[in-house]
């Protein structure tokens, strides 16, 4: 089956998983974003990279910030941006994906960043897109999320650069989360050796040792000797119910408190893709502590986010060609 | 009109012949194996040499789409290529538009599809009013209307008090019963296999215990009220399993696997394919090996195409919201041919598991060419090689997940009491 992320010289053509993407592809993406973290320091804080071009933004699922990082990503190379909330318009007069896709085409827009609450959305879009657009998966559905996948090893590599030599736990929802899904394919692609989801049975998806994780259901096993805490957000709805029976339970067996924080290492770090549920999986003083990267996270995501559309759009700074090994 | 097939080598499993042997029909009826009947002049005659003369093929479940979704398919489209794949008799489940559960509606059906003169149409009527699984239909009326066979198409009965009283009643007059067996609240909003494919796609699954539990209840209902039951298109190891043991235990049960499952695995889906989106899910290669071996000795009596015709629009969609189905009325002969070369099945065997068996699980005199049977037959060439093509499908269906891949066998006539209904260009 072709790759439908490469181009036939194996170059990324879209970036909607990151399951399947060689480990040159990550390593090029996270390059490139450092030379943008300095970007966001300048007094003018613009590379014209993307001058010309339209970057659209189309959530089929509302997402302020992710739209927002994505928005100030794209303002920051220069492009011009389209911010499309499909949800409240088009789809409910019954308009489907493609005729909403078919218009922006028609527009001449040059890149689109799709949030779908489906999972595979993002592939059906980049499948009926011309050959001159690029699709960036948001996230769709469970499946992916790839930018917020990257932006949290670009992380984990700013604090803990020998990434051959880490222990990682991605702790709570990992049945319904496309970043956890992202983070366990960024992490084993670039080479992590061990890699540990801890969550109750009711929230881990079938057969989840076979993504190359290992599992636990008890966070002071799960916990110990961990360089790298990914916590995952817990949605509303499914706090009580029958996957769990209440947010005070899932707190106290699942939730990261500072005493749960010192079965890790003592110098690992914590962090969250946000927006965090403070009191139900993770306390306020673990979130706000010393060894919290959370905002960071933030920071960073940007210039992920900036380095994932500059390749795309065909330039990278420091880097020359896009198409260039790195 | 009498017609000598000549030169064609006969499968004809029912009757145990796997040789070389013309066929004779006079009147629509076969009217000579072998030998010609006394004063036998042919109006016409097909060369059948290189070819293979079976019964024409039975098809388990077809949905033609009539009444209420023609944008999908109509009975003209479907019916024609039923004929284009040798299928000469079908059976319909219920879940049209109207459902099929007033009496009326199967005489029109009977009716319209009677005229068109492609292939038989056998209805399965609904075993609930509505599908709704709580109140019976009038099966007796029905039955009268044509209806060989009550069915609650994909809509599982959740409420076990209805189920057995569904089957008591059904038992009272013999009828039979076709279920697709997944408990409904395991396989609720579930759209793949729940194995790590689904894992890793994001897709919400169905676990094969959702089979395994809802053909042990049926099994068990069934046994009680002595009802006469047949499984539709077993996607599970466990599920065939269960099967095995009911018949070894003497219970009137049978059952039937979709081409689809026997070739396809999770797998398949790949990256979102939507033509994969099937129903029951397809299934893990533990699964896939299970249905074949369960295919091979017995378990599994019939392969059916659940040929499901799906328009462009309702495939274009993110997997989890476009429509489950496949078209498979003109694949139904290349992939049950594909599974006997895989599986090395005799071709007697395979061809009856597409006439005899399904014939007698329908309860139909047909899926034979005994004499004074109807001259339902298809001709076809095993080794013919050909591409799934979108739009050389006569169906107006394109969905199958083999398009693009080499078929191997071709049917090359059809005839329906006698008359050619498809002849290969």
């Amino acid at each position: 089956m072709v790759n439908p992320q490469l181009d036939a010289e194996g170059n990324l053509k879209h970036l909607l998983t990151i399951e399947g993407l060689p480990k040159r592809i990550l390593n090029q993406i996270l390059d490139t974003a450092e030379t943008f973290v300095g970007v966001a320091e300048r007094d003018i804080k613009k590379v014209p990279l993307l001058r010309g071009k339209t970057v659209c933004n189309i959530f089929f699922e509302n997402s302020t910030r992710t739209r927002t990082t994505f928005e100030i990503a794209a303002k920051r190379l220069s492009a011009d941006v389209i911010n499309l909330n499909v949800n409240t318009s088009s789809q409910s007069k019954g308009e489907t994906i493609l005729d909403t896709v078919d218009n922006l085409i028609a527009m001449h827009a040059d890149m689109f960043v799709v949030r779908h609450a489906q999972s595979g959305a993002a592939h059906f879009i980049a499948r009926h897109v011309p050959d001159n657009i690029s699709v960036i998966n948001a996230g769709d559905g469970r499946h992916a999320h790839p930018t917020q996948g990257l932006l949290d090893v670009f992380t984990v590599r700013k604090y803990k650069p020998d990434l051959h030599n880490l222990r990682v736990a991605l702790v709570g929802d990992v049945l319904h989360s496309r970043v956890a899904r992202s983070e366990i394919h960024a992490l084993t692609t670039l080479g992590v050796p061990e890699v540990r989801v801890i969550a109750p049975k009711t929230l881990l998806p079938a057969d989840v040792e076979k993504l190359g994780v290992q599992v636990f259901h008890d966070m002071k096993a799960g916990l110990k000797d961990v360089d790298v805490i990914m916590m995952l957000r817990l949605q509303n709805e499914r706090m009580s119910g029958a996957l769990l029976p209440s947010a005070q339970e899932y707190f106290r067996t699942f939730g990261l408190t500072q005493e749960k924080l010192s079965y890790a290492k003592s110098d690992a770090i914590v962090m969250h893709p946000g927006p965090m549920n403070r009191g139900v999986e993770i306390d306020s003083s673990v979130a706000d502590g010393s060894q919290s990267v959370i905002l960071p996270q933030v920071t960073y995501g940007i210039a992920v986010r900036m380095a994932v559309m500059a390749i795309l759009g065909g330039g990278s700074i420091g880097g020359g060609n896009a198409g260039g090994a790195v | 009109m009498k017609i000598h097939i000549k030169n064609g080598h006969l499968i004809d499993p029912k009757n145990k012949i796997d040789a070389k042997q013309d066929v004779f029909i006079v009147a629509g009826k076969v009217a000579g194996i072998g030998k010609a009947p006394d004063g036998f002049v042919a109006n016409q005659t097909i060369d059948a040499a290189g070819l293979i003369v079976s019964p024409g093929f039975v098809d388990l479940s077809a949905r033609l789409r009539e009444p209420g979704s023609e944008y999908q398919a109509t009975l003209n489209s479907e019916l024609l290529a039923a004929a284009a794949g040798g299928v000469t008799s079908l059976a319909c489940p219920p879940d049209t538009n109207p459902v099929l559960d007033e009496p009326g509606l199967v005489e029109m059906l009977k009716h319209r599809a009677k005229l068109l003169n492609l292939a038989h149409v056998y209805p399965l009527g609904a075993l609930t009013r509505q599908l709704e699984g709580k109140l019976l239909t009038e099966m007796h009326a029905l039955s009268n209307a044509g209806c060989v066979a009550f069915s609650q198409a994909d809509i599982a009965i959740t409420d076990t008090q209805v189920l057995w009283r569904a089957f008591e009643y059904a038992a009272t007059f013999g009828y039979t019963i076709f279920l697709r067996a997944e408990d409904y609240y395991l396989a609720k909003n579930g759209v793949a296999h729940d194995g790590e494919v689904a894992s890793r796609l994001g897709l919400k699954g169905i676990p094969a215990a959702a089979e395994a539990l809802s053909i042990a209840s049926i099994i068990r209902i069934a046994c009680e009220t002595k009802t006469r039951i047949h499984l539709c298109r077993l996607s599970t190891a466990e599920g065939v399993e269960l099967v095995r043991t009911a018949k070894k235990q003497g219970l009137q049960v049978s059952a039937d696997v979709s081409t689809q499952h026997l070739h396809l695995t999770d797998m398949d889906i790949g990256y979102f394919n939507t033509h994969a989106n099937l129903k029951p899910p397809l299934r893990s290669m533990r699964d896939k090996a299970a249905l074949s071996q369960g295919l091979k000795d017995g378990t599994i009596d019939a392969i059916c195409s659940d040929h499901t015709p799906v328009n462009d629009d309702a495939k274009l969609l993110p997997f989890a919201e476009a429509e489950a189905g496949a078209t498979g009325l003109e694949l139904l002969l290349p992939l049950a041919l594909k599974w006997a070369t895989d599986n090395k099945a005799s071709l007697l065997d395979t061809i009856a598991a597409i006439t005899s068996q399904p014939a007698s699980i329908l309860g139909i005199n047909g899926g034979h060419l005994s004499l004074n049977a109807d001259a339902d037959i298809a001709i076809f060439n095993p080794s013919t090689e050909w591409n799934v093509v979108a739009n050389q499908l006569k169906s107006q269906g394109k969905n199958t997940p083999f398009l693009g891949n080499l078929m191997l066998g071709r049917v090359y006539y059809t005839l329906l009491h006698g008359q050619i209904t498809y002849a290969y260009q």
